[in-house]
């Protein structure tokens, strides 16, 4: 080979990216930049959707071989997604940032947390009926746990090729918890429940009680569902971190450093399981149709239960609360306390709405953690 | 053989029962516990 020939195959070989570039690659690369946009314009879960846009658009730029094996985002994807080793550091770092005393005052708001997930299951079946295998269902059904790590947790295991679609819709539609809950408050609950008023709050929890939860639900739960301790441990165990008061060095590195750099991996890594070829599908939309009905079904099943206390309590629970049930904390627990206050403007649900939510996020474990066990039991994954 | 509606069913049925049920026992378990650790008032 000649000199010129040599710098012919040379130069031959710049700009090879244009000429493997599929359509489906620009738009995503289009959707990357949209997650940008939503992220620092309009502050939609910046933490997430920045990185995630990132390794989005890193994936789409055809032969960078990034998600080849020995590639710098499969490595991440190898070692922190299929392991499943990103969500559970993440719950560490959730645990040790939420205080559970809200909860702990009034322990029936366990039940609102219960009935705050019980959208995963009814868009499991609706799942199944549009011809989504028993897998997939079970990952587009877990978006109504309406918590990342956990749709993450239960899709990297039994539907990984939808990883993409699942983790964006859980975390948008966390995001779009105030614009989606508002409508169906109003309509499932009559004027004389939304002003419905529920006094001031007192503080009733010792140190001991606090302490004791999270051992409690590790050891309770996890004789229950042992298929999901990983899930739930992982969360009591950044808890603990926090409410035994002698290890603030852990307790602040899972709230911060943990938490900070495994976002950032696993947002990239997240990104980097959307290519263009795999992600532009009709089923991809159906994903995120379902999961939209799956965060509507919860906030439906939550405010029915919110209406059950309601009357069982002597009308002296504000029904609302039902709907901060859900996992998205404190968003929903925010829309609550919003709500209320239009109604009647002398409310204060927040206390009681942040109590429910903090039930919704020990629900949403303790639901994937039944699913994980039952579908175990039966034989399936 | 079930069917795959079939196991949606028995998931729904069974998920929503037992979703229910752990945490209702979390509930009595937290609540007894706030009773044989009550709150005192600091001085």
């Amino acid at each position: 080979m000649t000199l010129l020939e040599a710098m012919g195959e040379g130069f031959k070989a710049l700009g090879v990216g244009f000429s493997a570039l599929h359509w489906s690659n620009l738009l995503m690369i289009g959707v990357g930049l949209l997650f940008f946009y939503l992220g620092i314009k309009k502050d939609v879960e910046p933490v997430l959707l920045i990185p995630i846009g990132f390794g989005c658009i890193l994936v789409n730029i055809p032969l960078s071989e990034m998600m080849e094996e020995g590639g710098f985002l499969r490595i991440f994807y190898d070692g922190g997604i299929r392991t499943e080793l990103f969500p559970l550091l993440i719950f560490v770092g959730i645990g040790a940032m939420t205080d559970f005393g809200l909860l702990l005052e009034r322990p029936y708001m366990f039940l609102l947390g219960a009935a705050g997930q019980f959208g995963i299951f009814l868009t499991l079946l609706l799942a199944l009926a549009l011809g989504f295998d028993l897998k997939e269902a079970v990952s587009i059904g877990i978006i109504g746990a309406c918590d990342g790590p956990t749709a993450i947790y239960v899709t990297s295991k039994y539907a990984p090729h939808l990883l993409g679609a699942v983790a964006v819709a859980a975390y948008s539609y966390m995001s779009l918890v105030p614009i989606i809950q508002p409508p169906i408050m109003k309509a499932l609950t009559s004027q004389k429940e939304k002003i419905t008023m529920m006094g001031v709050y007192k503080r009733s929890v010792s140190e001991t009680a606090k302490l004791l939860f999270p051992v409690v639900i590790t050891i309770l739960v996890g004789f229950i569902a042992p298929k999901g301790l990983p899930l739930v441990g992982s969360l009591m165990l950044g808890n603990f971190l926090r409410e035994c008061g002698v290890v603030e060095r852990l307790s602040k590195s899972a709230q911060n450093e943990i938490a900070n750099v495994v976002t950032l991996l696993l947002g990239l890594t997240i990104g980097a399981t959307m290519s263009g070829p795999v992600f532009v599908k009709p089923q991809t939309l159906l994903v995120f149709g379902l999961g939209f009905l799956a965060i509507c079904l919860d906030t439906v099943c939550g405010l029915l239960l919110g209406k059950l206390i309601y009357v069982l309590s002597g009308r002296k629970i504000n029904p609302l609360i039902g709907a901060a049930g859900i996992s998205a904390f404190p968003m929903a627990a925010r829309v609550v306390q919003r709500e209320g206050q239009k109604y009647n403007p002398k409310n204060y649900l927040i206390m009681y709405a942040m109590g429910a939510n903090a039930g919704g996020q020990v629900g949403s474990v303790v639901a994937a953690s039944i699913m994980l066990s039952v579908l175990q039991g039966m034989g399936i994954g | 053989m079930m069917g795959t509606l079939e196991i949606g069913f028995t998931l729904l049925l069974v998920g929503v029962g037992g979703t229910l049920l752990v945490l209702g026992i979390c509930s009595l378990v937290m609540e007894l516990l706030k009773r044989i650790f009550p709150y005192k008032e600091e001085k």
